[in-house]
């Protein structure tokens, strides 16, 4: 039973979750804000994907299955709804930029930020 | 639109993603894929021909009711296949043990069988469609919009 | 002042995270898998499919699988109603 030093898998979720915090309080391009919301996501995924390994393990499908113990089959699902739900939200928040900048001219959070009439 | 080479290439790779996408989506139960995974291929396909072809030209073969038609057939056949077991418990797999879709395999490892799996194949197909057509109308909508102002009913 | 703000909250939030992270389970070995045996046991002569993360989705938690095909919908009918542009404005004025 060799244990992996520090965690790393679940240290590198944690760093990316860190890195997009810090665009998401700093950065004032509308753009830089949706990527840096994607790679939340990215991170959250792996995250999740990353908690349900088993240490020798194989994929859960019992069709020409190699030897091994299987790695939990929840956690997979989860993570697939989830891409699936950030692709439709990231297309949502793309097409919101399309129109403020149809409309203001710039793409600078804090010119949008007053509401006029 | 681009150059003749580009128009003959996408037209003849077109076929081959297509039946590519329809593999992964009706083997859905046997191999690792499904409806999201062979949606996402097929959607793919049809982003190469809006590059290859302009978007102007793709409005004529896609129109927007035929794709709001077959989105809104796929939500509607994937709920109806899940109130249909009502009877004991919403989402119940009524389909195992009858001659459609019917049929357990053995345990443990071995080669798969494709009828098998209950209402599963049929899910599989239900939100293969919703996918499809969805993500198709936001990519042509998109690519409309920010290339010249035409009217969308 | 609102820089300061800012940079004493990132780091409060790496500093919970990174902890948080070494807490847990060592990787490779989950502790709380007695859902997960059942289903691998199970799946086969229950559903009758050979793969075990297809009858999650649309069998053991279906009500998932609708809540997101909800989701699906609802970002296409709000993305094809953003991008509308009439042409009656333009003509009237």
């Amino acid at each position: 039973m060799e244990h992996i030093p520090l965690n790393f898998p679940f240290l590198a979720a944690a760093l990316l979750v860190g890195i997009s915090f810090y665009i998401i309080i700093f950065k004032k391009n509308l753009i830089k804000l949706i990527m840096g919301i994607a790679m939340l996501a990215s991170g959250v995924n792996l995250f999740l994907v990353s908690l349900g390994y088993r240490a020798g393990g194989v994929a859960p499908i019992y069709t020409d299955v190699p030897e091994g113990p299987m790695v939990l089959s929840v956690p997979q699902a989860l993570t697939l709804t989830s891409i699936v739900i950030n692709v439709a939200v990231l297309a949502l928040m793309l097409t919101m930029v399309i129109r403020i900048y149809r409309h203001t001219g710039s793409l600078d959070s804090e010119k949008s930020r007053k509401m006029k009439g | 639109m681009l150059s003749k080479i580009v128009r003959t290439v996408a037209n003849q790779l077109i076929l081959f993603i297509l039946v590519f996408g329809l593999y992964v989506i009706a083997h859905g139960h046997i191999t690792p894929g499904g409806g999201f995974q062979g949606g996402a291929v097929i959607v793919s396909g049809v982003v190469m021909l809006l590059v290859a072809f302009s978007s102007h030209e793709l409005k004529k073969s896609l129109r927007e009711r035929t794709l709001s038609i077959v989105e809104s057939s796929g939500a509607i056949i994937f709920a109806v296949l899940a109130f249909a077991g009502i009877g004991t418990v919403f989402f119940y797999n009524f389909l195992v043990g009858t001659p459609i879709f019917g049929g357990v395999p053995d345990p443990g490892p071995g080669p798969g069988n494709i009828w098998t799996g209950g209402v599963i194949p049929l899910m599989n197909f239900a939100v293969g469609l919703k996918v499809i057509a969805g993500l198709s109308a936001v990519v042509l909508a998109i690519a409309l919009f920010s290339s010249g102002e035409e009217v969308e009913e | 002042m609102r820089q300061v703000i800012g940079l004493i909250v990132l780091l409060v939030l790496v500093v919970f995270l990174v902890s948080g992270v070494l807490l847990i389970h060592p990787f490779g070995y989950p502790d709380a898998s007695d859902m997960d045996d059942y289903i691998i046991e199970n799946a086969q002569e229950e559903t009758g499919s050979n793969n075990v993360v297809a009858a999650v989705l649309f069998d053991y938690r279906g009500l998932d699988t609708l809540g997101e095909a909800t989701i699906l919908f609802t970002a296409v009918t709000g993305v094809l109603l953003l991008l509308r542009t009439l042409k009656r404005k333009e003509e009237s004025s």
